[in-house]
């Protein structure tokens, strides 16, 4: 945190002064580590062993919270008695159906009743329909001593997860390890809250959502949710990387987390309705904002007799994410790609099938301060550096565009804690530069100009798609806040700017572009531009800037309360019940429903917000509690599980299953893979990172002089005994491998990166920060080159923080050399059963997690 | 030198000044010349002051932009901000840096199929050609229904990868265009 987010650190620090305790868990050693009152270096890859270590321990030792775990969590809920656990069927969950390479999740519910997840969560792609919610037949066991309720199905299921065994699967001693879940359990309760942040280094996992899950257990049991000082805190790597997620240039959600429609299940307006409306929680008012979207895109021509243009919207029919659509441009099957402020040549991994890509199009759009590693793929690469594809036969068209940057342009981020701030309009952008905004807006006036005499239905959402923003100044910029009015909601009648979503209607009466934003531009007023200075308010600071949603800053914070909505303690007060006036009030605005006493019980036949009790603080869910173990949503398993990464050193040493099954991976010549564990080629465990001093793929820091001055270079860290091992000197260069590519790098011998004892045996990890490029002021090589295809199957994000390599002394011979140009080390015969219990991934083709692309086996490219 | 001038120089030297001053380690009012007395911050000069915030990472510290006319002149932390207190990190401090530096380039460029450099052509131009090739790949990718007519309303031709610095009303503005265009591979470094 002090390495990435260095300002936000400095609350973490502050809190130090005033006595609290600083734990960092890290394969290396940063400027985090050097103030933390205890450094934990772990093995890359193995963080679910250690927090189901500390859930062991949290259980085992009887130091969870009971008030907030009986009330608030489902730890009481009995599940299905044909739930079977990893426990008994050796790393896989009940449910498992070899030939779709998937879960059926049938068996994972609650007994008596099914629970809808979010939106779009359910099952496996192409599942049909969502479950339904019958709180009226749930069943529980108040003392947690039912042995099908959740909590003992969670004891069980950790009950391995030993200190002994965290010892010999993350290379933590046992010693540390106990002081680390001592000093966490001393600092929860009713006095005292614990946070943890986290950043990428827990997402890039083929078991990454799981990760995630695995601390909302450790939190919830402690009671650390929904109050001050606590929570699971993700601190994201750029300026608006939360904003693109609520508003989300991502291919499955509409704004505000909805699904964008699956083609089999959602052919019309009534099936998406009912097939993502839960029927109890918060979730049940998804037809009024999903209503509202349709009337903010698509105005006065969507109306119910047309189910308010649903027809318009594009159908997904499977995986659409990153890599999928890399793997296809690769195979030729994409024409035209915009990259707006993003370089993925160098940011994303295996930047030679990124470029092969690149290669096959008609056409790409680059947009961004100077032409990227992206942008010149066509002249500026390895494979063109050793004569391996000529410039001259790259068939791709290429534009790049020069953008404004933040001080030319006003506009909202929205940070990591979901606040949304304004930035205004300084100077002029230089020349031809300009706003994202500018050229959305421009390039959609140019298209409906091109439509707008055609009689095809399938241009009708073109020529009916709101896009009147009023521009002004002598590039005829649209204005930025006319979007947000937009994004925040207006009545259809008179165009009067909703309060918040609260108001928003499914009878077409309203317009909202993102019903969690509806409030951000609340009485005309852009909510997002206040300003008023931290020392003039209360701690909470409600009048800077915008919280979504309804500028509440700390979610879920009914949890803040004890279940009569007392604080749980005078130091931890945020909000808190007053009976004499019928209302919750308290330092920040309450995530519940505003007046609803804490006594108050549903009905059995209760439904929608009506169905969540005084006592259901997560109103998201279906049953407002906060899910310990998880019925529904996630398509890897109900309970976080340790499983190796796709390349490890060691063989998973809790389960026979190696990898987690569900996993996506991508089976192409270009994409090799090592051994399962224990590949003789690849010995080592790789991991990757940030620095301070400069940001992600680069092309906000590497074209910088005062960065590029401070760190100029690209290098390796590695350990005295590593160093010692392979020959390598300080300073030297060193060459790293993997079946993908191959880098060179100065090397770094430090002990800020310890080799780890596991079981007697010495295990060696070389970290690698990834800013590097050929382009800018300071050059090296490119870290993901290294790096394949595969990923979590939840949310498709890359495997990139563990994976294993080889590395020598000295510089690479000549040009960079890249698999997609031919392989770079001999095939060896794999044995697919070290990586999957022999028959788990039947018949590969058409499952989820599996992805074949043309140039699986028999063809190279080159 | 005359006699004078010695005694000027002499009164002049530090150490007399000190002695004069009572400030024998030189650490108050003896250590400053002339020319660090009339020192001032850059932004004294500034004309303009426009509230804004760090583009780099998430935590979204606040930042003062100093101008002079349509000029830059420095970019300072935002003691206003509750997150931020007025601190910037490396990265935030070297904004100036990334908003005036001449790295930037001012014009569109374009890289014909099979070419080998790039050449400058004016926006209007690009603009108009970048919307002539979107339209003609929708048009010849279009899928209006599986074989079993489910329909599909999209073209699988066009993609879209997005960065997580831009604005959320260009977010919008993207999601909402592409979508009504029929293009779902509309993806973001959330993903990655």
């Amino acid at each position: 945190m002090a390495e990435c987010h260095p300002v936000g650190f400095h609350w973490p620090m502050e809190a130090k002064r005033r006595g609290a305790k600083l734990i960092h868990i890290d394969p290396r050693f940063t400027r985090t580590s050097a103030v933390a009152d205890i450094h934990v270096p772990i093995r890359a890859g193995s963080d679910i062993a250690f927090l189901g270590g500390l859930i062991n321990y949290i259980i085992s030792t009887d130091r969870y919270f009971p008030e907030y775990v009986v009330n608030y969590t489902n730890a009481s809920k009995i599940v299905s008695e044909e739930f079977q656990d990893t426990e008994d069927l050796h790393g896989f969950f009940s449910g498992w159906n070899p030939d779709d390479g998937g879960y059926d999740v049938d068996s994972w519910q609650y007994e008596g009743f099914d629970v809808s997840p979010m939106p779009g969560g359910s099952g496996r792609f192409g599942a049909a329909g969502e479950r339904k919610t019958e709180r009226a037949n749930e069943r529980q066991d108040e003392s947690l001593q039912d042995p099908r309720c959740v909590f003992q199905i969670l004891k069980r299921h950790y009950s391995r997860y030993t200190p002994e065994m965290v010892d010999a699967t993350c290379g933590i001693p046992e010693d540390q390890f106990l002081a680390v879940a001592k000093t966490l359990c001393d600092n929860s309760g009713r006095e005292r809250t614990s946070a943890i942040c986290y950043a990428v280094g827990w997402t890039q996992h083929s078991v990454g959502a799981q990760y995630i899950r695995a601390a909302s257990i450790v939190q919830l049991l402690l009671g650390n949710i929904g109050r001050p000082g606590g929570g699971i805190l993700a601190l994201r790597g750029h300026a608006s990387i939360q904003g693109s997620t609520d508003i989300p240039t991502l291919y499955n959600l509409l704004p505000g987390y909805m699904p964008m429609p699956k083609a089999g299940p959602h052919p019309d307006l009534p099936s998406y309705i009912d097939g993502n409306t839960a029927p109890t929680g918060w979730w049940s008012n998804l037809p009024k904002y999903f209503v509202s979207l349709l009337k903010a895109w698509y105005g006065v021509a969507a109306n119910e007799n047309n189910d308010y243009c649903y027809d318009y919207l594009p159908r997904l029919t499977g995986d659409h994410s990153h890599m999928s659509t890399v793997a296809e441009m690769a195979d030729g099957k994409l024409k035209g790609y915009f990259v707006m402020g993003e370089n993925p040549t160098v940011g994303s991994m295996h930047g030679a099938l990124h470029r092969k890509g690149l290669r096959e199009l008609d056409w790409l759009v680059v947009r961004d301060f100077a032409v990227t590693e992206t942008a010149d793929f066509w002249q500026d690469a390895p494979e063109i550096k050793r004569g391996e594809i000529r410039t001259q036969d790259i068939k791709t068209e290429v534009f790049f565009f020069p953008c404004a940057a933040h001080t030319e342009k006003e506009g909202s981020f929205t940070n990591t804690q979901r606040l949304l701030q304004w930035h205004h309009t300084a100077v002029q952008p230089p020349g031809d530069a300009r706003s994202e905004l500018h050229f959305m807006y421009h390039l959609g006036r140019r298209l409906k100009r091109l439509y707008a005499d055609s009689a095809d239905p399938k241009d009708r959402a073109i020529r009916d798609l709101t896009w009147d923003y009023p521009t002004e100044g002598e590039h005829d910029e649209p204005g930025a806040e006319a979007v947000l009015a937009e994004i925040s909601g207006y009545t259809m009648t008179d165009g009067e700017a909703l309060g918040g979503f609260l108001e928003l209607a499914d009878d077409g009466t309203t317009a909202c572009g993102c019903w969690i934003y509806s409030g951000s531009y609340k009485d005309r007023v852009n909510q997002a531009a206040r300003r008023k200075a931290g020392r003039e308010q209360t701690w909470v600071a409600p009048e800077w800037g915008w919280a979504w949603p309804a500028n509440r800053r700390i979610l879920y914070n009914r949890a803040s309360a004890d279940p009569a909505g007392r604080p749980w303690s005078e130091r931890k007060k945020l909000v808190w019940w007053n009976d004499d006036r019928g209302v919750w009030e308290g330092l920040d605005q309450v995530d519940f429903v505003a007046g609803r006493p804490p006594s108050y019980r549903p009905g059995a036949k209760a439904q929608g917000v009506d169905a969540l009790s005084g006592i259901d603080p997560f109103i998201m869910q279906g049953d407002g509690k906060g899910w310990l173990y998880a019925p529904n949503g996630l398509l890897d398993g109900p309970l976080p599980t340790h499983y190796e990464p796709q390349e490890s050193v060691v063989a998973n040493p809790l389960y026979k299953q190696q990898c987690n099954p569900a996993r996506m991976e991508w089976k192409r010549r270009d994409n090799p893979f090592h051994k399962a564990h224990d590949d003789p080629r690849f010995p080592f465990v790789v991991t990757t990172y940030r620095l301070t001093e400069h940001h992600t793929a680069g092309a906000m820091s590497r074209w910088v002089a005062w960065l590029a001055e401070l760190q100029p270079e690209m290098f390796c860290e590695v350990s005295p005994e590593l160093a010692r091992e392979r020959g390598l000197s300080n300073g030297g260069w060193a060459t790293i491998t993997t079946a993908r590519g191959e880098i060179e790098a100065r090397v770094l011998v430090t002990e800020r990166l310890r080799s780890l004892r596991l079981k007697g045996r010495t295990v060696h990890q070389i970290g690698l920060p990834y800013h590097w490029g050929s382009k800018g002021l300071s050059t090296g090589d490119t870290v993901n080159e290294l790096i394949g295809f595969v990923g979590d199957p939840n949310v498709s994000i890359q495997e990139s923080k563990a994976l294993t390599a080889d590395i020598v002394a000295g510089r690479r011979s000549r040009g960079r050399r890249v698999v997609t140009s031919g392989d770079l080390v001999a095939r060896i015969e794999e044995d697919a059963t070290e990586r999957d219990l022999p028959g788990a991934r039947g018949s590969a083709d058409a499952s989820h997690g599996h992805k074949n692309g043309e140039a699986t086996e028999g063809r190279t490219h080159s | 030198m005359g006699m004078r001038d010695m005694v000027r120089s002499a009164t002049g030297w530090p150490v007399l000044k000190q002695l004069k001053h009572k400030d024998l380690f030189a650490l108050g009012e003896t250590a400053y010349s002339t020319r660090t007395k009339e020192l001032a911050p850059r932004i004294r000069q500034a004309d303009g002051v426009t509230k804004s915030v760090c583009p780099y990472c998430a935590v979204g510290c606040g930042q003062l932009v100093y101008t002079i006319g349509d000029k830059i002149t420095d970019i300072e932390g935002d003691p206003d901000s509750p997150i931020s207190e007025g601190r910037l990190c490396p990265k935030g401090a070297a904004t100036f840096g990334l908003v005036t530096g001449s790295h930037r380039l001012h014009n569109v460029l374009y890289r014909a199929p099979h070419g080998t450099e790039w050449k400058t052509i004016p926006l209007e131009e690009a603009m108009d050609m970048i919307a002539a090739r979107v339209k003609s790949v929708r048009d010849s990718t279009w899928e209006a229904a599986t074989e079993d007519g489910t329909p599909l309303n999209r073209t699988m031709g066009i993609a879209h990868l997005g960065g997580a610095t831009l604005d959320n009303e260009e977010n919008y503005l993207i999601k909402k265009l592409f979508t009504a265009l029929g293009a779902i591979q509309i993806e973001n470094q959330a993903r990655i």
